[in-house]
């Protein structure tokens, strides 16, 4: 059965361009003044803005959908119409079921108030009825973590302990539909793995989980469904796997190929001249963009216009913040001048996920960089995992899951 | 799950559908109401002690400059107390109430933006705070009525009436400011100073009789406060007073318009509430 249908939303936003409209009183009164005297209305540009557009898509209870889409795309327009937050301009949405949103973690937490009493209070906010409240209290404490500190008054709570009381209330709310946000930015790692396994068990119960996340490793891991939103329109829905694809590869930004047919225009000096440098990925089975599976292949072509140089090719790979992650070269060899080749290959289950540029140096007599072309390439390694319940970014520069790490059983308990 | 669980969200909801969501999320009034009450008094070392001293000073206060220097409680026929404190009664509970309700929604605003409950619960739980002020202030009239030995008749019955009235004049006043105070904050800067000055032009620590024959009567009596003000008196001072219709009448219909134009006001504008806070 259909927990919420979504039914051609859109929502306009109308941004002035004039100098703001009256913002109090007094400018109320003198801005009506003084256009009655001056028988004009400033001119005033005003601009129609569409955070989403007909948007419509159904929602089956059970489902675990992720919503993803850059900035500005319209997902935290969705989210507060779904929350009922903003009404839509037009169109509908029918919920069936109880639905409570986390837009934020702690909502209507007073500072003043200890955690025992901000328990009840944002309980009722979010929608629980007091008694609920009273039956899970002991839960919610332990799931929090906070035993000790009930009757201190959250102001004295660190940024911690609040948010994963904040998240505690938020998950024993029992909703039948539960709409996240991205409160999982915040917290530990620890916390994060907790809150994303709360909701996995939310969803196992057959409850609805609706997840807006930048973060398309969680999306993967908690969602069987997702919707790309792009610029208010939704772009795709359907299989998790599929809308994240597309997603990918609408916000990667790489080039993967530079080219140049004409020696005189291609970047390089009097001794040579760069021809191409590509990168070309070999895509695993049902995937089409770079993931840290895919094995890549880089293809090298250079002119040497010497007539005999003894001389080597060495590449870089540097990762976003522009540490070298390898530097490899080929054996020195004696060219006569003409075409030249070199190519490797990056193994899959090699690099981790992030973005990552190549650059390419060509040296002579194993000494003497003649030429050197930084970030002639780069391109982006999407994350996938499997078999593991963390969605947090894996640390490292590398994730050579080729190199394994063993265990096995020595001993009996002492 | 069944059909009675289907929300539609769309552009223009019904009333009735409002109210009846307001009215299933009565809890929420209690909580609200219950938080304020908690928070006012964190951190102080008196505590609720504060509900008796702040009526009680402000009685004495009234009482040694309007009874004793303006020499008004000659022609009483009862304790110049007596009569103040029902004045300082519901002066104390209309202002903090107009005080709390238009700053409710801006004060509210981290709720508003960020969860979806029947606005109107709001402004209504600002009542909470003020009525126990108004209960405790009740508590020290009766006290001082055991003081000075004095009996209130059956009268006395009828006040939470007046409390009431006195209530929904803040309503209709300060939930049309709460809504203005969302887009304009100069209602923020006005509404202290109408309470600072409003118990100058309210029968608060004189008796409505002194100024009853002024040409001025009538237009003195558009403020609600007289009316409730003369209620309370009525209802706790035995014989002391007549029943004012003159004043109770008028509040009557401030009361009633300015509750349903505030009703009205609010809901056309608590949809956009979240794009101004």
């Amino acid at each position: 059965m259909k927990a919420i249908s979504v039914e051609n939303i859109s929502k306009k936003y109308i941004l002035s361009h004039k100098k703001k409209k009256y913002q109090n009183l007094k400018e109320s009164v003198s801005g009506f003044f003084g256009e009655l005297l001056s028988n004009k209305s400033d001119e005033e540009t005003k601009e129609v803005f569409w955070a989403l557009r007909n948007v419509s898509f159904d929602i089956e209870s059970g489902d675990r959908i992720g919503i993803v889409g850059a900035n500005g795309a319209g997902k935290s327009t969705l989210l507060k119409i779904l929350s009922r937050i903003t009404e839509p301009t037009s169109g509908q949405v029918k919920v069936n079921g109880r639905m409570a949103s986390l837009l934020e973690v702690g909502t209507g937490f007073h500072a003043e108030l200890t955690g025992r009493e901000n328990i009840f209070l944002n309980g009722a906010i979010l929608g629980m009825k007091q008694h609920e409240i009273r039956t899970q209290f002991d839960e919610i404490v332990s799931f929090a973590g906070i035993e000790k500190f009930l009757d201190t008054p959250v102001k004295r709570y660190s940024s911690g302990m609040y948010v994963r009381l904040g998240f505690a209330i938020a998950a024993h709310l029992e909703p039948e539909i539960l709409v996240v946000d991205e409160v999982l930015a915040v917290g530990d790692s620890e916390f994060q793995k907790k809150c994303l396994g709360k909701m996995k068990d939310l969803s196992g119960a057959g409850r609805t989980l609706i997840f807006v996340s930048h973060n398309a490793t969680a999306v993967q891991g908690l969602c069987n469904k997702a919707a790309f939103l792009q610029k208010g329109n939704l772009v795709k829905y359907g299989e998790v796997g599929e809308v994240l694809h597309d997603y990918m590869a609408s916000i990667s930004k790489f080039q993967l190929q530079q080219n140049w047919e004409n020696p005189a225009e291609a970047p390089g000096n009097d001794q040579v001249r760069i021809k191409n440098v590509e990168i070309i990925p070999e895509f695993i089975a049902g995937s089409k963009n770079i993931d840290v599976r895919t094995p890549l292949s880089i293809n090298i072509e250079f002119w040497n216009i010497l007539e005999s140089a003894h001389l080597n090719l060495s590449v870089f790979l540097y990762n976003m913040t522009g540490e070298c992650v390898f530097n490899v070269g080929s054996q020195a060899k004696t060219f006569s001048n003409g075409l030249i080749k070199g190519t490797l290959e990056i193994p899959g289950d090699f690099l981790n996920d992030g973005s990552y540029y190549i650059s390419v140096m060509i040296v002579k007599d194993t000494a003497d960089p003649i030429f050197f072309m930084e970030d002639a390439i780069s391109f982006d390694v999407a994350d996938w995992r499997a078999g593991t319940n963390w969605y947090g970014k894996w640390p490292g520069a590398v994730r050579p899951i080729n190199i394994p790490v063993k265990t096995w059983k020595v001993d009996g308990l002492i | 799950m069944n059909k009675d669980n289907e929300v539609v969200i769309k552009a223009g909801k019904s009333a009735l559908h409002y109210w009846s969501e307001a009215w299933r999320q009565r809890e929420l009034f209690w909580i609200l109401g219950k938080r304020d009450i908690m928070v006012r008094y964190k951190q102080t070392v008196l505590g609720v002690a504060w509900g008796v001293i702040r009526p009680l000073l402000t009685a004495m206060v009234m009482v040694f400059a309007f009874g004793k220097i303006a020499k008004l409680e000659q022609d009483s026929t009862i304790p110049y107390m007596l009569v103040v404190i029902p004045g300082v009664i519901i002066w104390l509970f209309f202002s903090q109430c107009l005080a709390q309700i238009s700053n409710s929604i801006v004060g509210n605003g981290n709720l508003v933006s960020k969860v979806y409950f029947p606005r109107i619960i709001i402004p209504f739980s600002s009542l909470l705070v003020g009525l126990l002020d108004a209960l405790i202030a009740f508590a020290m009239f009766l006290v001082f009525c055991v003081y000075y030995q004095f009996v209130p008749n059956w009268h006395i019955i009828f006040a939470p009436i007046f409390l009431f009235f006195a209530y929904l004049g803040a309503f209709g006043a300060g939930l049309f400011a709460s809504v203005l105070n969302v887009k304009y904050r100069d209602v923020a800067q006005i509404i202290p100073f109408v309470v600072q000055f409003g118990y100058f032009v309210s029968p608060v620590a004189y008796s409505s009789d002194r100024v009853r024959n002024e040409w001025w009567y009538p237009i003195y009596n558009l403020n609600p406060v007289a009316g409730a003000i003369d209620g309370l008196r009525w209802c706790l001072l035995g014989n002391y007073t007549d029943f004012n219709w003159q004043s109770f009448v008028p509040m009557l219909f401030f009361v009633g318009i300015s509750v349903l134009i505030s009703i009205w006001f609010f809901r056309k504008n608590e949809n956009s509430f979240v794009d101004h806070l």
